[in-house]
C-alpha cells in the first residue's frame, strides 16, 4: 500500500513538475547560445520564472517518494513502473502546454503502459 | 505516408519535415541531447538505488527515524553521485525541451528504462525475470512507435 502511494506522488508530482518546468522553458523560448556565460544569464532568467519554482517544489516531492520507494523495491522495477507518467505526460502536455499530441504518439504512450503493466505483474 | 489518417496531417507533417531540412541541425542537436538524456537517468537511478538500499528503508514515521534517515541520506555518497547524474539529465533534459515538444521528450527518452534495468542485473546484482524483461521490450517497443514522430508538433492547438 505504501508502495502505491509512494509511486502516485513520484508520477503525479513528477509529471506535475515536468508540465511546469517545461511551460516555464517555453516561455523563455530556445537555446541557441551553450557558452557558459550564456547558459548562466539564461539559467538567471529561468530563476525568475514562477512555473520554473512552482515544477522544481514539486519534483522534490517526487525525488524523495522516489528514494523510499528505491528502498523498498528494487531498481529494475522502481524505474520501469515510473513509465505510467507516459499517460500523465501526453494527457498532460495536450491539456497544459496545449501541444499537439498526434495519433501515433498516443499510441506509443498506451503501448508503453502495456509495458508498464507487465513489469507490475512481474512482481508477484 | 501511410500513417496519416487525414489530408491535413499529411500537409503539416510536410512543413515540419521541410523546416527539418532547413535546419538540419535542430534533429543531431535533439538526438545528442537524447542521448545525454539517456546515459544520465539510468546511471543516477541505479546509485539512487544503491545508495537506498544501504541507507534502509524507515522502520516508523516518527521524526527521530525520519531525521536518522534523512541524515543517512545525505551522507551517502552514492545518493550524492546519483544526484549529480540526474542534475546532468535535468539540464539536458530542460534544455532540449527549449525546441522540442515535451510530448516528444518524454517517451523518446524512455530507453532509460530498458538500461537501467540492465545496470540492475550487471551491476547491483537484481533478479530480472522473464516477465520484467517483457514488459520493458514493450515499453521499448512504444518508445519506438513514439520516436517515430517528429520532435516538434507543427502546428500548436
Amino acid at each position: 500500500m505504501l508502495e502505491l502511494i509512494f509511486l502516485f506522488l513520484v508520477i503525479g508530482a513528477g509529471t506535475g513538475g515536468e508540465l511546469c518546468v517545461s511551460r516555464a522553458m517555453k516561455a523563455l523560448g530556445e537555446v541557441h547560445d551553450f557558452r557558459p556565460a550564456a547558459l548562466m544569464q539564461f539559467v538567471w532568467r529561468a530563476a525568475r520564472v514562477a512555473w520554473m519554482w512552482v515544477g522544481i517544489g514539486l519534483m522534490t516531492v517526487a525525488f524523495f517518494s522516489l528514494l523510499a520507494l528505491l528502498s523498498m523495491e528494487n531498481v529494475s522495477f522502481v524505474v520501469p513502473v515510473t513509465a505510467m507518467s507516459y499517460a500523465a505526460g501526453a494527457a498532460g502536455a495536450a491539456l497544459f502546454l496545449r501541444e499537439r499530441v498526434t495519433k501515433q504518439r498516443w499510441l506509443g504512450v498506451l503501448v508503453v503502459c502495456l509495458g508498464v503493466t507487465l513489469v507490475w505483474l512481474s512482481r508477484r | 505516408m501511410g500513417q496519416f489518417k487525414s489530408q491535413e496531417e499529411q500537409v503539416e507533417w510536410r512543413q515540419t519535415s521541410n523546416r527539418m531540412k532547413q535546419f538540419p541541425g535542430l534533429r543531431v542537436k535533439t538526438y545528442l541531447f537524447l542521448l545525454l538524456i539517456a546515459f544520465f537517468a539510468p546511471l543516477g537511478n541505479v546509485l539512487l538505488g544503491k545508495g537506498m538500499k544501504d541507507v534502509g528503508t524507515a522502520r516508523n514515521w516518527q521524526p527521530r527515524e525520519l531525521l536518522h534517515i534523512l541524515t543517512r541520506i545525505f551522507t551517502s555518497g552514492y545518493i550524492w553521485f546519483g544526484v549529480v547524474c540526474l542534475l546532468a539529465f535535468f539540464v539536458a533534459y530542460t534544455l532540449v525541451l527549449t525546441w522540442a515538444d515535451y510530448s516528444f521528450v518524454q517517451p523518446a527518452s524512455a530507453f532509460s528504462y530498458a538500461i537501467v534495468a540492465i545496470l540492475g542485473l550487471l551491476v547491483l546484482g537484481e533478479k530480472v525475470n522473464l516477465l520484467r524483461w517483457s514488459g520493458i521490450a514493450v515499453i521499448c517497443l512504444g518508445v519506438l512507435i513514439v520516436s517515430d514522430t517528429h520532435p516538434r508538433a507543427p502546428e500548436k492547438q
